[in-house]
């Protein structure tokens, strides 16, 4: 019986695959790019097309759902679209296909509002709270996908908090972009810790999810490397290891937030596609703290990250060399 | 009544109470408003009944922990609302006190009480709850009461904030008119109640018809014998003298009203009472603090509602008992009577000495002198004198006569200083000039006695009665016969480095024992010569029938003894010993430079150093051996609650950090503090998965716990602190010491830190000394500070580091440094979430060497959290 994974083409979708794979496992990818992984078979198409989405699913033991649309600016359309409405439709099609176990990748974002979390339980999701279209949408997507949840047709939802590694376009490669070009502030000194999960161990937590449906189903768990760091720290050290310099300047978080709400606004007017310089949701990011407590995750799935933030950080730096 | 926090609408109950009070006409009957629990109990396992009445302007809503608490602790609880107050009924009558306790008695009788009653009693409701006590001792099986008053002292005046709630024309506007007498008893809550309690509390007082009572009860103040309420008053006053209830008092001490006087006052017709102060709590105590569950807990190990166990025949104590001053009493009247027995080092001129025989005479001209004051068994005597000659002669004329001294150190910071003196409640204070202009400012109780003779004016306006010299020239009669051994016979406060400062009380037994360990231990004993540099050790020379000299420093600032001071000390006496604290010695070696060859000759022939007060970083104690070459070096381990529990020299904390080297079992891992002294035993009890120090008492090495001790001189218990007391002895005979440690194979203990500054971390419970002495050999740190943030059992693990490097601000700390801690500390097995650079480490101020755990914790929650950190 096979795998389905959705969103392979990216950074975390592939080390899934490759964990997957590593594990004797039958795989099948689902996106819209071929997802460059070899030894698993690929479909091409979007996640909203039901008719691809049947065909995908066809034969499938388990369906891990990555596949959504990730970004601090859109029209909440599309969002609406490719996170609800895609969920939808994979939830339907695997169902019918006799699929027994989904793992839907999630978010932490589904379930807070901006403020600090200092080692934070996960939380129920909520759309109604969420910050942005991106976390309400995931909020909205996790809680059906929950709730479909049944002893024959399991759900889990994981989220993984800030996946970075080798390749990772979203956070590695902006932050040693703007910091290239001295566009990287320290909010606040960046004293907050946050949580962050290396992609080798958010890729092994959602597999081991995949094992240990029994107790994850009908629950959304939070996975991270368990090491909160200062961010300031970890800036410097995505900085160093992709051989430019730390940020030393800062920039009192309130005035970015501020600021984050103003360029949002005004890019959304200006019709912009590409990413603002700041959000407000980005100011919150970097400014408050978000760790979590990974107790009953850890039991949960039986499950330990086996990469650590400094050793990932070396990988990163063999990456960039 | 309406939906209200903390209340079980079930417990709302309405009853008609026929009246037998003068004050209403017969056969008119009267609807209360109660809470009563007792639906929610199985009758047959009820303990008995708390009957609960509030004061004004408060109602029974006051009372609903208790009803939560005595639901699960088998206890009814029955909360009245006095008639014209919360939800009972407005009989439109003035109800004085007397009407007010024959109420309760017609409620209690129309509500049907069986079974032991307990009555429970705040602010005006403990007078009525008292009157009702002490009238109907049938069934009564306890007493309680908080924040309360039952006599007006005719020579004080009463409290300002009620003079001003009487003054004609405030009165009707402040208590009925406007809500004001309600609005500021409500704001005394420390903290503020929460906007719902509030409203609460202030639901049945809406309109000024409500609060008629209000201003009835404060006019119903007898504020002078001539009051038409003082005989009922009184009559209570006087006749709770005779119950023999067991008696619980909890306290708020910030209470403007209620204060530490009236507490006393009640303390001294209540002799037996159980006491607790809440420190930080004020009025409305039972809002401020868990006064509900330390009264289960009170009424479960006093056993009220039960009959008394047959009291065990007292355990007669065999240890023989030599009284602290008998040595000294003894050498007075042998050969070496003309000896010196204390030597004072002035500034500039010649010692000050007394032999043995001017010592003993001068201490029984200053018992005689205080037995003429009026001062005796009991008495409490707050001593605000230097060390010196005068405090030695004050403290064993003291304990001569049986009153308590009560030591307080001026290392506390003045507020810390004044808690402590007002919480003791001291019959007078003994001091220098600038702890006599402290007693004025910050009113201080007790008579005033100035240990140097003051001009009269400045004694007249420091309300001073008498100097020592005063007492000295006094003829009385006689002085008392000696205290009995068990008597109490001091209160020492704690360093206040955990928290408020607690006093800690010995008996005459145990200071005699703490003189016994301190021999045995040490060898010290008749013919030794001291040199007292610091304090608690130094008070015992004269016990020891040593010579002791005090050397010439600011004793409430160790740093500012001189390694010339000390010399000077030494050559005085020809002193072979030196007790000293680490911040003074880290002086001592500053100023080594200074020394003269005499000097450094007199430190030559120190054999014994012992370092007191604070850990001492081995590298110091070494440059300290340096300089005493001949000295042994010990470093005793000990609190208030004990000062001595476990010894050890320079040469054994060599052995033991080899041993931790080679691996011995439980070898390592914090501070040495070696082997349990002479007469004491100690043990851990092991630390839980949570932190919490609950495993069997056990010397197993390397299982680490909360450190426990039983000796002689252990303290007797903790003053007006009950529940405290309670928890730091509940595995006798243990005293639980409040630090961790764990044992090694060779018997050696080894101090882990404070019970409360353990992290629970999510990969278990971590300790902090052992790492940040690892930390500690990082270059360039001074000081390191192992704290955790966030909720406990998955706390991120801190440093925080003292460099010479810190800007002006902690901060984040540079890569290296990060890097070298995050290494020191997996070596450990500990992942570090963030190293944090300071300046500069809270510490205490006595010893400028505990380091403030809590308070860095708390900081650096802020700091990580990314909101504002404020100084550290």
């Amino acid at each position: 019986m096979t795998v389905l994974v959705t969103g392979a083409s990216g950074m975390l979708g592939r080390a899934v695959v490759g964990h997957l794979l590593a594990a004797g496992e039958e795989v099948r990818c689902l996106q819209r790019r071929p997802s460059g992984v070899s030894g698993a078979q690929d479909v091409l198409g979007s996640i909203t097309d039901p008719g691809v989405v049947a065909t995908a699913v066809q034969d499938c033991r388990a369906v891990i759902h990555l596949a959504a649309k990730v970004s601090f600016t859109g029209a909440p359309a599309e969002f609406d679209s490719i996170n609800i409405d895609g969920t939808r439709i994979l939830l339907d099609a695997a169902r019918s296909a006799g699929v027994t176990d989904v793992v839907h990748v999630s978010s932490p974002s589904v379930a807070h509002d901006g403020s600090s979390l200092v080692g934070a339980p996960a939380g129920p999701a909520d759309p109604a709270h969420a910050r942005g279209d991106y976390a309400r949408t995931k909020a909205e997507a996790e809680l059906l996908a929950l709730a479909r949840s049944t002893a024959s047709f399991r759900v889990a939802a994981i989220r993984p908090h800030i996946v970075w590694g080798p390749g990772d376009t979203q956070l590695v490669e902006r932050v040693i972009e703007r910091a290239r070009h001295g566009r990287l502030p320290l909010l606040d000194g960046g004293t907050a810790l946050i949580d962050t999960t290396y992609v080798d161990n958010a890729a092994s937590a959602i597999v081991a999810c995949l094992r240990r449906m029994d107790a994850a189903q009908g629950q959304a768990l939070v996975v991270t490397n368990g090491e909160p760091r200062p961010i300031a720290e970890l800036l410097a050290g995505i900085c160093r290891a992709g051989g430019v310099e730390p940020p030393a300047w800062s920039v009192p978080g309130a005035l970015a937030r501020g600021a984050g709400s103003v360029i949002e606004r005004a890019w959304l007017r200006l019709g912009r596609t590409d990413e603002p310089p700041m959000t407000r949701f980005l100011a919150e990011q970097l400014s408050t703290a978000h760790w979590f407590d990974q107790r009953h995750t850890r039991a949960v799935l039986d499950w330990r990250p086996s990469v650590s933030v400094d050793e990932g950080l070396e990988r990163l730096a063999a990456y960039y060399r | 009544m309406v939906a209200l926090p903390g209340v079980d609408p079930s417990w709302s109950t309405y009853l008609d109470v026929p009246s037998t009070s003068a004050a209403d006409r017969p056969g008119t009957s009267h609807r209360w408003h109660y809470l009563d629990n007792g639906a929610d109990l199985d009758t047959d396992a009820v303990q008995g009944t708390l009957l609960c009445v509030h004061g004004n302007p408060t109602w029974s809503y006051l009372w609903r922990t208790y009803l939560a608490a005595g639901r699960a602790a088998g206890w009814r609880v029955l909360a009245v609302d006095q008639l014209e107050m919360g939800y009972s009924e407005r009989t439109g009558v003035f109800r004085r006190l007397g009407d007010r306790i024959t109420d309760l008695e017609d409620f209690v009788a129309a509500v049907g009480l069986t079974g032991p009653v307990v009555t429970v009693g705040h602010d005006w409701g403990g007078v009525v709850s008292l009157g009702y006590a002490n009238r109907n001792r049938e069934n009564l099986a306890g007493v309680i009461l908080t924040n309360t008053a039952i006599h007006q002292d005719p020579e004080r005046p009463i409290p300002a904030p009620l003079r001003l709630a009487l003054a004609p024309g405030v009165h009707g506007l402040g208590t009925r008119t406007t809500s004001a007498f309600l609005d500021v008893t409500l704001a005394l809550a420390r903290p503020a109640l929460a906007p719902d309690v509030r409203r609460a509390f202030r639901d049945p007082y809406r309109t000024a018809a409500d609060r008629q009572g209000i201003a009835h009860f404060v006019s119903d103040i007898p504020a002078d014998p001539a009051h038409p309420s003082y005989p009922a008053l009184t009559a209570t006053a006087e006749g709770i003298r005779s119950l023999d209830v067991p008696v619980l008092m909890m306290w708020g001490p910030h209470d403007p009203i209620f204060s530490d006087p009236y507490l006393e006052d009640l303390a001294q017709r209540l002799p037996s009472a159980d006491i607790h102060r809440f420190e930080r709590a004020s009025h409305l105590v039972q809002e401020d603090a868990d006064t509900a569950s330390t009264a289960m807990q009170w009424l479960a190990e006093r056993l009220v509602g039960h009959p008394a166990p047959a009291a065990d025949a007292p355990s007669a104590d065999d240890t023989p008992y030599v009284p602290l001053g008998q040595r000294l009493t003894d050498l007075a009247a042998g050969p070496d009577a003309a000896r010196t027995a204390v030597a004072e080092m002035t500034a500039s001129g010649p010692p000050r000495t007394l032999s043995w025989r001017e010592l003993a005479d001068d201490v029984a001209a200053v018992a005689a002198g205080l037995t003429a004051l009026g001062y005796g068994p009991g008495s409490r005597v707050s001593l605000l004198v230097p060390p010196g000659v005068d405090l030695t002669v004050l403290i064993y004329a003291c304990l001569r006569i049986g009153a308590v001294i009560v030591v307080a150190d001026a290392g506390l910071g003045a507020r810390g200083l004044s808690r402590a003196v007002k919480g003791s409640a001291p019959d007078v204070v003994i001091g220098i000039e600038r702890a006599l202009v402290a007693a004025r400012a910050f009113g201080w109780p007790g008579r005033r006695i100035s240990a140097a003779p003051l001009p009269a004016a400045a004694a007249r306006a420091l309300r001073v009665e008498a100097s020592l010299n005063d007492l000295r020239a006094a003829r009385p009669a006689g002085i008392p016969a000696p205290p009995e051994a068990d008597a109490d016979a001091a209160i020492l406060f704690t360093s206040g480095s955990t928290g408020p400062a607690k006093g800690v009380v010995y008996t005459h037994r145990q200071l005699s024992a703490m003189r016994d360990a301190v021999a045995a231990t040490l060898g010290l004993g008749e013919g030794a010569s001291l040199v007292a540099g610091f304090a608690p050790f130094a008070l015992l020379g004269p016990a020891l029938g040593a010579t002791s000299v005090t050397p010439a420093m600011d004793v409430t600032a160790p740093r500012t003894l001189t390694a010339q001071a000390l010399a000077d000390a030494a050559a005085a006496i020809d002193a072979t010993v030196v007790f000293a604290s680490p911040a003074a010695l880290r002086n001592v070696l500053a100023t080594e430079g200074e020394l003269t060859d005499a000097g450094r000759t007199a430190l030559r022939r120190i054999s014994l150093l012992l370092s007191a007060g604070a850990p001492i970083p081995v590298p110091l104690l070494e440059a300290v051996q340096d300089l005493v070459p001949s000295a042994a070096l010990h470093t005793p381990y000990g609190m208030t609650e004990s000062l001595l529990v476990a010894d050890i020299d320079l040469a054994d904390i060599h052995r033991a950090a080899t041993d931790a080297r080679d691996g011995l079992d439980g070898a390592g891992g914090g501070v040495c503090v070696g082997v349990p002294v002479h007469g004491a035993r100690v043990a851990v009890s092991p630390l839980d998965a949570g932190g919490a120090a609950t495993g069997e008492p056990t010397t197993t090495p390397g299982l680490t716990g909360e450190i426990l001790v039983e000796a002689p001189h252990v303290k007797d218990r903790y003053f007006r602190l009950w529940r405290t007391q309670q928890d730091s002895t509940r595995t006798p005979p243990w005293h639980r010491a409040g630090d961790v440690g764990h044992f090694d194979a060779a018997g050696r203990l080894w101090v882990e830190g404070r019970l409360g500054h353990i992290i629970t971390a999510a990969s278990g419970v971590l300790t902090p000394v052992a790492l940040e002495q690892a930390l500690e050999t990082i270059d360039g740190v001074r000081l390191a500070a192992l704290v955790g943030t966030g909720p406990a059992g998955t706390q991120a693990v801190v440093a925080v580091l003292e460099t010479a490097t810190a800007g002006r601000r902690p901060a984040l700390a540079d890569a290296e440094l990060a890097e070298a801690a995050r290494a020191a500390a997996l070596a450990h097995g500990v992942d570090l979430a963030a190293v944090v650079a300071a300046p500069a480490l809270p510490v205490d101020i006595r010893h400028n060497a505990k380091i403030d755990r809590t308070r860095i914790a708390q900081w650096s929650g802020r700091f990580l959290a990314g909101t504002r950190a404020g100084s550290l």
